[in-house]
């Protein structure tokens, strides 16, 4: 383990190219993911919390359930629609950035999407009579309430992030680990693992948690600002 | 659902103005092939000459096979030559250029309990692993070197599938892990020379067996057939496989050494 | 005009039995009980936020829905400052002028100091004179107000029945469940009694109060004030 500790900080002090780009990739992929993963399931969330439909409770239950994806099955599936011999090989995505962000955007959409639906329907029951009697109905409720809430949200944001950033059987299957354009933090530990070189692939562990410990560090403090500035 | 669409059309068009500017292949290799070191040496050079940037997904020898199927490889470049050859007669490539060749060691524990180190007989030495039911690890995994595991059991008569007992550990992983595992496990395993002199875990590990004839592993290199996959980048791949055939590529191979070990021994056109 | 208010047959599941009555415009309306006799149910009732079970609850003229306004034991706001709270309900209404408008409701209930304060770190008795800020910028034709003073101390109490008075001077119809007598004789010109989820009596407040014409409505205020 101190050779880990060892071979950690001397992977940060080297500022070695490939490391940052490595660390670099992995932030791209998986704060984009986060962020089309947000655009698409804060309102998805929001909406499924305060109307209601026939058939809303199963949605509910399947959504809570596909938090718990498996990140291979979301990988190989990914794979199958971006091969060349599947449905959207032309895209030309495989093997690229984008495949990778695309497999962990959907992994993390069902995280993000059940959680913001249950902090919305938990602030619904207090915000929801106050809301209708101004008038406040539907879909712009909802973002009414979302947006009061902002905040709190970012915890959903923030465990969707922590999904993405680690795990490795998606953007393995998907990004193919190549040397230089799809290599990511994960995908790298996993090599340096199977080559044996344990030291440097706890050091490169280090290094990831340090990484996704100074986003969660930053997040807290965003959410301290805000709860001091609006009560 | 048009929204999930748009998403889509946003990340590929992205993605498409990230690599327009680069010119790719696309190349399905072996775990091992890339664990050896052996596409850092050599990629750079290539790509300094033609400006072609080579992408190696590095897979078990079935797997790489299968993304050339698929149409997600431009070039595979694999070592299990029977299965190379089926690729070509089911019209998924174009034609087998040899490349180089290495071999393969059986690496062991310190303590020997099959009592087959220092050996020259790899075939004899199965035997002896099968009858001491001594632990034993296989990669599993249809890779190029799993194939020359069975075809080894084979010409020891042992009908492997059938008659391994809990001693035959079976991890379905790379060459990597499966040194792992054996260290791990005080195991014998079938290595490839290049990942094993580039493996850092040894633990109790040597080499028991090698200079065996048949541990002689050759290395292939096929263009995708374009006639089944239009995308298939041919000219840039046929470049990319003769730069390797090349003398240049040939001395460059030669060129590569591990602790000045050479780990691959070219042999194109041979 | 949307008044007068007709209920007719109203009733919700076994909160309440099937009632009717009218409510005119003018006089100040208290709806008086014990907890649990039906108060809160009988105003969402009224102010559309639950359907009856049975029966029929119509207002007079149209637009009724924009013409009322609601304030709550415990005001809910927004994350945001006081003068946007009131902002935000007058854009939803869709009304022009609303930044005026809004500071003119915020100096109305004397709030115009902390304006642009964060409307939650206001006091307690602030954020319900916030309330019903937001209730006035409106101009609603009818107010209903649903214990608005049960969860403060009593000089924020005075403060909130001074703005009441004020908005029904100014002409806005009051409907207000309490069950505070004093507040009741102080604010209301008529009240109508809930006894486990019937209108057992309605009577001007003071013959309410010295002569109340049927025991439930004597044992309550007997109850409430001991020394009557």
């Amino acid at each position: 383990m101190g050779e880990a500790l060892r071979a950690a900080l001397a992977l940060v002090a080297s500022g070695d190219a490939t490391l940052l780009g490595i660390v670099g990739l992995s932030l791209f992929v998986s704060l984009s993911a986060v962020t089309l993963a947000t655009a698409l399931g804060l309102p998805l969330g929001a909406v499924l919390a305060v109307t209601h439909f026939p058939g809303r409770r199963a949605i509910v239950v399947l959504l809570n359930a596909l938090m718990g994806l498996p990140p291979v099955v979301v990988g190989l599936v990914v794979y199958l629609l971006l091969s060349r011999a599947g449905p959207l090989g032309s895209l030309g995505l495989l093997f690229t950035p984008g495949a990778m962000v695309i497999a962990q955007t959907v992994l993390i959409l069902p995280i993000i999407a059940a959680l913001c639906r249950q902090a919305v329907e938990d602030a619904w029951v207090e915000y929801q009579e106050q809301l209708r009697s101004l008038g406040v109905e539907g879909a712009r409720a909802a973002l009414t309430v979302l947006w009061d809430i902002r905040f709190s949200l970012l915890t959903a944001l923030l465990a969707g992030l922590g999904r993405a950033s680690a795990e490795v059987g998606a953007v393995m299957i998907v990004g193919g680990n190549i040397d230089g354009v799809t290599r990511v933090m994960t995908t790298a530990i996993a090599l340096e693992t199977s080559k044996g070189d344990l030291p440097l692939a706890l050091g490169l562990g280090l290094v990831l948690i340090a990484v996704v410990l100074a986003l969660n560090a930053a997040a807290f403090l965003v959410r301290e600002a805000a709860q001091r500035r609006y009560g | 659902m048009g929204l999930i669409r748009a998403v889509f059309l946003l990340v590929a068009l992205f993605s498409c103005i990230a690599n327009a500017q680069q010119r790719y292949i696309t190349v399905a290799s072996t775990t091992s092939t890339e664990q050896s070191g052996l596409f850092k040496h050599l990629l750079p050079m290539f790509e300094k000459k033609t400006g072609i940037q080579v992408r190696v997904v590095a897979l078990g020898t079935g797997q790489a096979l299968d993304m050339g199927r698929r149409g997600d490889a431009d070039v595979v470049f694999v070592h299990a030559r029977p299965l190379e050859e089926k690729f070509i007669a089911e019209g998924y490539g174009v034609r087998r250029h040899e490349v180089m060749y290495n071999d393969f060691v059986l690496v062991g524990p310190k303590s020997d309990p099959a009592g087959v180190a220092g050996g020259k007989d790899v075939v004899q030495s199965l035997r002896k692993i099968f009858e001491k039911k001594a632990p034993f690890v296989s990669r599993g995994d249809r890779s190029g070197t799993h194939f020359a595991e069975l075809e080894l059991w084979k010409a020891a008569a042992i009908d492997i599938a059938h008659d391994k007992g809990s001693w035959y550990r079976e991890i379905g992983q790379g060459m990597g892990p499966a040194l792992n595992t054996a260290a791990g496990m005080d195991a014998y395993v079938l290595s490839d020379r290049g990942t094993w002199l580039s493996f850092k875990n040894r633990a109790d590990l040597v080499i028991a067996v090698q200079g065996d004839r048949r541990l002689f592993n050759q290395y292939g290199i096929i263009l995708v057939n374009p006639a089944k996959h239009p995308v298939v980048k041919k000219e840039m791949g046929q470049a990319f496989i003769d730069w390797m055939i090349s003398r240049e590529g040939q001395e460059a191979i030669a060129a590569y050494k591990i602790g000045g070990e050479t780990l691959f021994f070219p042999n194109a056109g041979n | 005009m949307i008044l007068p208010l007709r209920l007719e047959q109203v009733s919700f599941l076994h909160v309440l039995q099937p009632l009717s009555l009218q409510i005119e415009a003018g006089p100040s309306t208290i709806i008086l009980g014990a907890n649990g006799a039906g108060k809160s149910v009988l105003m969402r009732l009224m102010h559309g936020l639950l359907v009856p079970s049975s029966g029929n609850v119509s207002w007079s003229g149209t637009d009724a829905r924009r013409r009322q306004a609601m304030v709550f034991q415990r005001p809910v706001m927004l994350r945001r400052s006081a003068f946007q709270n009131v902002l935000y309900a007058l854009e939803v209404a869709g009304v022009a002028g609303a930044g005026r408008l809004a500071t003119e409701a915020l100096a109305e209930v004397g709030l115009g100091h902390v304006a642009h304060q964060p409307a939650r770190v206001l006091s307690g008795g602030e954020q319900q004179r916030l309330a019903l800020a937001r209730a006035w910028a409106l101009h609603p034709e009818v107010l209903f107000l649903d214990e608005p003073t049960a969860s403060l101390d009593p000089t924020a109490t005075r403060g909130i029945e001074a703005v009441i008075r004020a908005f029904d001077a100014s002409g806005t119809k009051i409907v207000m469940a309490t069950h505070n007598l004093g507040q009741a004789r102080r604010l209301g010109d008529e009240v109508i009694y809930l006894h486990q989820g019937r209108v057992v009596e309605r009577a001007p407040v003071e013959k309410f109060f010295a002569e109340p014409a049927t025991p439930e409505a004597s044992a309550f205020i007997k109850g409430e004030l001991p020394w009557v």
